[in-house]
């Protein structure tokens, strides 16, 4: 028996019986206004539309929710005028509708209560007024006893920026996503540093102009981001050369025209011997080299003896296809994109790998060229106007601080802030999660239980029972994405744009918009200045009309278009341009690093290796789901029920596994997986590694679909390697081995 | 009039979409699908081929669904699309044995449900659902008949192939390879 003081509660021990379709306290059903264009009519018969952006996963598209005579939402269209969709959803956007109809949704508040002697605790339903009241009570306690600072918010999506509003409203600015330093940080952190221009998101990438498109290790097609799919399936019809880094035969990997099946871990060689052969070979682009980057001659030098021959002993991959490759790329410049690619927190020297990758577009001339990258371009979003924060005696800022190019929360470090032995000078004593499964962002579970344990107050919340709400000690159910308005969606891309989400049907059940539990939070700390408004509609309007739009036109169009005020997308020949870096210029040598005393040119280390009988853990996405968050939906569920795990014929056979065989993970600290999976026996696997898409083996037997269905590679992660950089959790230097027979068993 | 549909096995991502929203758009009961995704992977590594593709019913000239109905449920309509009509079904089954692409299923109501290139969308100038959703736009609707139709036009300039020709079915559906 766990003796924790934040024990996980099995959500099982819920009394939600029956449905409580509380009447909504914000008199969500006048507000209702039909969009239904008549001259659309042989369209959607009988059915009204609202504009939403879709929430199952952050690429955001604007789409139109379809709600027939009962008031049912039936199905997600997208929106044709919208850059992000251009009218068609991805599975997931279409089955957005499974997560408004998911009976295991949270229903209600829960509060703790904590059992005596030894006993289990459980969760009791409670009323908003009670669980806001609660809420509220320990934010101003733990300020005025600690400050505001201790109490930090780990946060993702669009109901974040409603708590990121109250969080530094309240003083506390120690805020962390997982988005960044378990996920794209080390790429931000590298473009930054070499481009002076962060990535983002969407991606500036040029897909659909490109002749070239370079992916190390990104399995875009698996990974469902939108536009960029239809842009790659464009560029195909253009038939442009992919050349796909991957040791799984990813589906883009079978699109292409070169797949090259590395030795997993390798890259950086890779990468410094396309240097070598780009700049010994005189393949980059003079012209520009000589007018936009800094660092050439050093970079030269230093990749002097990185050739092909040297990387193939690394990567195993042959020099010849090593330098085949390398003249593809400069063929097809500038119009060639190596891929920064999303999810890149892999090793520990991802910044220095994407580095690489951005170096690697600065000698072939693609930033701010056609087919490269386009010089991106959003709208601003009026600020709703309120009393300045206050200011923070220490913040996020001071958590990451050894981190130099840390340019967000690190999670891992707000973590590590809240266990006592591991905390520094600043130290966290409750956390706020709101719509991140931390369970599954954020590697090594022990030390995540340990905070866990350790913080005198956690609040979760979210639209379902996700693992993490089992350690919370209070729940705030959020309705869906469907059933409320949000911030203007304002994002970077070719040109300006903004989509509004509006509610198509009023909560299910007793769940409530973010903004307002942010709102009625806050007016209970006496910060009533900094929501003055009745409904957030009124802030979007007040903020439309500034932008020459309204929230009646939005509600009507759902997207609109701004024309670009900064410029062309792309460098005229010869424009003079200062990048926003030390020297003006791309950073080829980083003179950033340098000054911070790291390699200021990407070197390449050996990273460990598997033991016999232990293969590395990769993990990847599949197009239907995101994160761990779609598992239970219905929809989405029935298009992928459980994840399996990719062992190679070879492999499988000197194991004797076969296809649909159940068996047990076992890492190499011998954390063993909570649940069993399948295997799926398939050529699309080197021998040294296995594979499984992340997001399943979730423990809460309230997500009925989803609860121990597959297993979770995030458990599996417990050897995690920080970037000294800018502090992602490197998380692929985990290796598993088999265990065919239930571990769980006890001979009798 | 001839309904026909392109696949383009070279853009396809196999990532599903096709199926939820001919769900969402067709009422397909959760569990059940009228089309579906087959990944083959031959070879091996790492010189492998990968295809993928969404599947349906074939639509086909010939079709033994059609044939070997007893009550006339399973019939052709406008266009040469292959339908059922539910309230002549007697749920008997014995056109889902018939068909070699196994595109029909018993509808927890009693009678046999499948694709019917969303007629009700098509009769309006619509795309089907899974045509008009598709993110990769690997799927050609149209008109057989009409040269200036999608289907008509991307076949004139590609390869293609049909599943299952040995059944002699007269397929619809068309690869794109």
């Amino acid at each position: 028996m766990s003796t924790n003081r934040r024990q996980f509660i099995k959500i099982s021990a819920l009394g939600t019986g029956g449905v409580a379709m509380a009447a909504s306290a914000y008199g969500f059903a006048g507000s209702f206004l039909s969009v239904f264009d008549s001259s659309d009519e042989k369209k959607s018969i009988n059915m009204k539309r609202y504009p939403t952006y879709c929430e199952v996963c952050f690429w955001k598209c604007a789409a139109w929710t379809h709600v027939n005579e009962a008031g049912e939402i039936v199905k997600i269209i997208g929106n044709d005028d919208d850059p992000h969709c251009n009218g068609r959803l991805c599975p997931r956007g279409t089955g957005g509708i499974g997560m408004y109809n998911d009976e295991d949704r949270l229903k209600t508040p829960l509060i703790r209560v904590k059992a005596e002697d030894g006993g289990e605790d459980t969760f009791r339903e409670a009323s908003w007024e009670e669980a806001l009241d609660l809420v509220a009570a320990k934010m101003k306690d733990i300020g005025d006893y600690y400050g505001p600072e201790s109490f930090a918010l780990l946060k993702h999506g669009s109901s974040g920026k409603h708590f990121e509003h109250l969080f530094k409203s309240y003083g506390s600015d120690t805020i962390g996503e997982p988005a960044y330093a378990q996920c794209r940080g080390p790429r931000e952190a590298a473009f930054a540093t070499t481009f002076g221009s962060w990535v983002g998101s969407p991606e500036p990438t040029d897909i659909r102009d490109t002749k070239c498109l370079v992916l190390i290790g990104s399995h875009i097609g698996e990974n469902m981001h939108n536009s960029q799919i239809q842009e790659v399936s464009d560029a195909i019809d253009k038939d442009v050369t992919i050349i796909t880094v991957d040791p799984r035969a990813s589906t883009v990997a079978s699109k292409s025209k070169y797949w090259l099946p590395i030795k997993p871990a390798t890259d950086i060689a890779l990468l410094l011997a396309w240097m070598h052969v780009i700049i010994y070979d005189k393949l980059y682009d003079e012209a520009y080299v000589k007018k936009y980057t800094h660092g050439f001659e050093e970079l030269k030098k230093h990749v002097a003896n990185y050739t092909p021959e040297w990387a193939y002993g690394i990567t195993t991959l042959e020099p010849a296809q090593i330098r085949k490759t390398a003249v593809e790329m400069a063929n097809a410049a500038p119009a060639v994109i190596v891929h920064p690619g999303r999810h890149v927190t892999w090793y520990g020297d991802d910044t220095q790998r994407e580095r690489a990758i951005a170096i690697l577009n600065g000698l072939l001339g693609s930033w701010g060229k056609r087919g490269g990258f386009y010089l991106k371009e959003k709208i601003k979003v009026p600020k709703y106007p309120h009393p300045p924060y206050p200011h923070p005696q220490w913040s996020w800022e001071n958590l990451g601080e050894k981190y130099p190019l840390a340019q967000m929360g690190v999670t891992n470090e707000l973590v590590n802030a809240s266990i006592p032995e591991l905390a520094g000078e600043h130290e966290i004593k409750a956390w706020f999660v709101s719509g991140t499964n931390v369970t599954k962002s954020i590697p090594n579970k022990k030390v995540l239980e340990k905070a866990m344990d350790a913080i005198e107050f956690m609040v979760v919340c979210d639209t379902m029972p996700m693992d993490v709400t089992g350690y919370a000690d209070v729940v705030l159910p959020e309705c869906t994405y469907l059933e409320r308005y949000d911030g203007i969606r304002s994002a970077t891309n070719r040109e300006p744009s903004i989509a509004l989400r509006m509610p198509a049907a009023p909560p299910k059940y007793d769940s409530k918009p973010s903004w307002w539990m942010a709102k009625e939070i806050g007016e209970r700390l006496g910060l009533g200045d900094y929501f003055d408004f009745d409904k957030y509609e009124d802030v979007i309007d007040w903020q439309l009309q500034k932008m020459g739009s309204s929230l009646e036109e939005m509600q009507r169009i759902g997207v609109k278009k701004f024309p670009r005020t900064s410029g062309p997308m792309y460098f005229e020949d010869g424009e003079d341009f200062e990048f926003a870096t030390n020297t003006g210029k791309i950073e080829l040598f980083s003179t950033e690093l340098d000054e911070l005393g790291f390699d200021p040119m990407p070197v390449y280390t050996p990273h460990p290796e598997p033991e016999e009988g232990y293969y590395r853990l990769n993990y990847g996405r599949a197009p239907m789901h995101t994160f761990s968050r779609t598992a239970n939906n219905p929809n989405l569920n029935d298009l992928m029920d459980e994840n399996v795990i990719w062992i190679n014929p070879k492999v499988a056979k000197n194991w004797s596994i076969k296809s649909g065989q159940e068996i047990y993970l076992k890492n190499q600290d011998g954390i063993v997986s909570s649940f069993p999976i399948k295997v799926r026996v398939t050529e699309r696997i080197r021998w040294d590694s296995v594979y499984m898409v992340h997001g399943f083996g979730h423990k809460n037997e309230k997500l009925s679909r989803a609860h121990g269905r597959g297993a979770n590679d995030t458990e599996l992660i417990s050897n995690v390697k920080i970037d000294p950089l800018m502090g992602g959790t490197g998380m692929r230097g985990n290796f598993v081995t088999f265990l065919t027979d239930n571990p769980n068993l006890v001979e009798s | 009039m001839r309904y026909a549909m392109a696949i383009d096995t070279n853009k396809c991502v196999g990532c599903t979409d096709c199926v939820v929203a001919c769900q969402t758009e067709n009422n397909v009961p959760i569990g059940y699908c009228r089309d579906w995704i087959t990944e083959t992977v031959d070879g091996t590594y790492p010189n492998i081929e990968i295809e993928l593709r969404s599947e349906r019913c074939n639509h086909c000239d010939n079709a033994p669904c059609v044939r070997c109905c007893p009550t006339g449920a399973s019939q052709v309509a406008d266009g040469g699309i292959v339908i059922t009509v539910e309230d002549e079904c007697i749920g008997c089954g014995a056109c889902i044995e018939s068909c070699p692409y196994e595109a029909r299923y018993t509808h927890p109501d009693g009678y046999v449900d499948k694709c019917t290139f969303c007629l009700h969308r098509v009769k309006e100038g619509e795309l089907p659902a899974c045509v008009a959703v598709c993110p990769t736009k690997c799927m050609y609707f149209g008109d057989l008949e009409d040269p200036n139709s999608d289907v008509s036009k991307v076949m004139k300039f590609r390869k293609y192939k049909t599943l299952a020709p040995e059944a002699g079915t007269d397929p619809h559906i068309f690869y794109l390879i």
